[in-house]
């Protein structure tokens, strides 16, 4: 565990003067972890687009604080159910219920692209992040926090053409979490990243959850990545989930570990099966 | 030297102090050959005046007040013109770019008239106005519109919907979006239909002028032609080169300023 806490994305200058106060905070950040997360009821959720029945009745409980991954073949209606949770569509039937009441900033979204806005700095980018409360007093120090979490505190007041692709992704993070959401939903937000800066931001991913406490909702194609995060897997097959898989695994997890490289290679071949039916179809 | 030139470059060499000569380098030589031509006898005056004579003929008409005056009164309806029909084209780029009812009730209108060229209609706007301020500026309102106008609607309406989606997420309010992503999304759009504006505005001018005026360099030169006077045609040409290059720096400036996010804009 202490090893999760010290870690620091593999570009991110060293901050081992600050260390003690990053400690410090990941404490106070445990201690109200358990009360940040926002459990969520999903029941009998339908979304159709004409007559392209793409969510077919989803039932699921995702309780408070847990990190669930969604895999699925493309077009298998992922990013929709993930618009769905986020309050960007309307669902055609069913009801998506939170444990309490979210305020606006309270449910997050990380999109694929970092969709950084190319005239403001760095740090107004993550501004934005905070909603409503942009005009409070503490807004610019918020921001200045979250863009340290996420390891880019030195590139504040940069344009966002300058940063890389993994770093804009890092600072669409920090805006997604500066607001301190209580849900966060990511689709596909590594996707685009290369392999090494993937697995660095896997990593900060999984820190911030830790720290933050908030419910994770991650949607990918990449089953390696949802093993190796998630508590939970779900496959999403013909508008439906076709399989919930709990992964209890005890974190950090070593890549390619043996029980990870098994889970992934069982919801794979359950993949890769559903789609050798309709390919004969 | 590549044809590739005027992409940037990694670890290109500056000459800061040589680098901003280099582009008069081309007009120097004209006019020093220009001089030799019109020395050496190998152009007669009476087909070009020396670039020493127009100089003088500049002078003159300096001391008399008479220039000044003159381009002060181009300057004035040049900058009245644009004003006028700059704003109301920027306006309708914008109420059209954001509003579906509005898009719907006067583009297409707006479309049709935009297919007319401005300048055929000097007859009737004589006829209109006569020979009167409100003729010239009517005109370059009128030029300068149609640039403003579908530059600023293609600027509004090409903004990456996914960050007008992002600033919705994040619990913009209307105009703050407008402020913080559709405006600034908008704007190097905006910066081409100005540059283009600026230069049918002079065109504009320079044929009304001429045309109909009783002022105004364009006037100025009517009337040095009358006499036969070469000297200040060719200068008051010089002098629209000018003031066109002139309005063409500043809405440059203008846009480095504004646009320092842009990748293109940015110094190394
Ligand atoms: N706004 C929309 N209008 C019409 N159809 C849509 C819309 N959004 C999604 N769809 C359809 O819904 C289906 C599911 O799309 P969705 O984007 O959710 O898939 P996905 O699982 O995220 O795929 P991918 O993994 O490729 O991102 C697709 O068939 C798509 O064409
Ligand atoms: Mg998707």
């Amino acid at each position: 565990m202490q090893e999760a806490l010290r870690f620091q994305p593999v570009d991110a200058e060293p901050v081992d003067h600050a260390d003690i106060v990053v400690k410090a905070r990941h404490l106070r950040r445990v201690a109200e972890g358990a009360a940040r997360g926002l459990s969520l009821t999903i029941r009998g959720l339908r979304k159709a687009f004409g007559d392209n029945e793409v969510l077919r009745g989803i039932d699921l409980h995702i309780p408070a604080g847990q990190f669930v991954a969604i895999v699925g073949r493309s077009g298998c209606g992922k990013s929709t159910l993930l618009r769905l949770v986020a309050g960007l569509d309307a669902p055609t039937a069913g009801s998506i219920a939170f444990g309490e009441q979210p305020r606006a900033q309270d449910v997050r979204v990380m999109f694929q692209e970092p969709r950084l806005l190319p005239w403001a700095r760095v740090l107004s980018n993550v501004e934005v992040g905070l909603g409503r409360e942009r005009s409070s007093a503490d807004a610019q120090a918020r921001a200045e926090r979250a863009l340290v979490e996420v390891g880019l505190g030195d590139k504040r007041d940069q344009w966002p053409a300058v940063l890389s692709g993994g770093q804009k992704q890092r600072v669409a993070l920090a805006r997604a979490l500066v607001s301190q959401p209580r849900v966060l939903a990511f689709d596909e937000p590594l996707g685009a990243l290369d392999a090494l800066t993937r697995i660095s931001m896997q990593q900060l991913l999984e820190r911030v959850w830790r720290d933050q406490g908030f419910t994770a909702i991650l949607v990918t194609h990449d089953v390696a990545e949802a093993v190796a995060l998630a508590d939970r897997v779900l496959v999403i097959e013909d508008g439906r989930i076709a399989e919930d898989v709990t992964i209890d695994l005890p974190r950090p997890r070593r890549r390619g570990s043996a029980e990870l490289a098994a889970l992934e290679g069982a919801i794979l071949k359950h993949l890769l099966e559903g789609s050798e039916d309709t390919s004969g179809l | 030297m590549s044809l590739i030139d005027s992409l940037p470059r990694v670890g290109a060499p500056k000459l800061p102090k040589v680098d901003g000569l280099i582009p008069w380098i081309v007009p120097l030589a004209i006019v020093l050959v220009w001089q030799l031509a019109c020395v050496t006898g190998f152009v007669p005056s009476r087909v070009l005046p020396a670039p020493t004579d127009v100089a003088l003929a500049g002078w003159k008409l300096l001391l008399s007040g008479e220039l000044v005056r003159n381009i002060w009164v181009s300057f004035w309806r040049a900058s009245i013109g644009f004003v006028i029909g700059g704003g109301i084209g920027f306006a309708f780029g914008l109420a059209n770019g954001l509003s579906q009812l509005s898009a719907k009730l006067t583009d297409t209108t707006l479309q049709m008239v935009r297919n007319i060229p401005h300048l055929a209609l000097i007859p009737l706007v004589i006829l209109w106005f006569g020979i009167d301020e409100s003729a010239k500026l009517f005109l370059v309102a009128l030029g300068v519109f149609f640039p403003i106008y579908l530059n600023t609607l293609h600027g509004i309406r090409t903004v990456d919907p996914q960050l007008i989606e992002m600033g919705r997420i994040y619990g913009m309010t209307d105009g703050e979006l407008f402020r913080r992503v559709i405006f600034p999304g908008a704007l190097p759009s905006i910066f081409v239909g100005l540059r283009f504006a600026l230069g049918i505005m002079w065109l504009t001018l320079i044929v009304a002028e001429t045309i109909a005026a009783s002022s105004g360099l364009g006037y100025m030169a009517m009337q040095a032609r009358e006499f036969m006077l070469i000297d200040v045609v060719v200068l008051s040409i010089l002098i629209y080169a000018l003031l066109g290059k002139l309005a063409d720096s500043a809405s440059r400036a203008l846009e480095r300023l504004t646009l320092s996010w842009h990748p293109a804009f940015q110094k190394k």
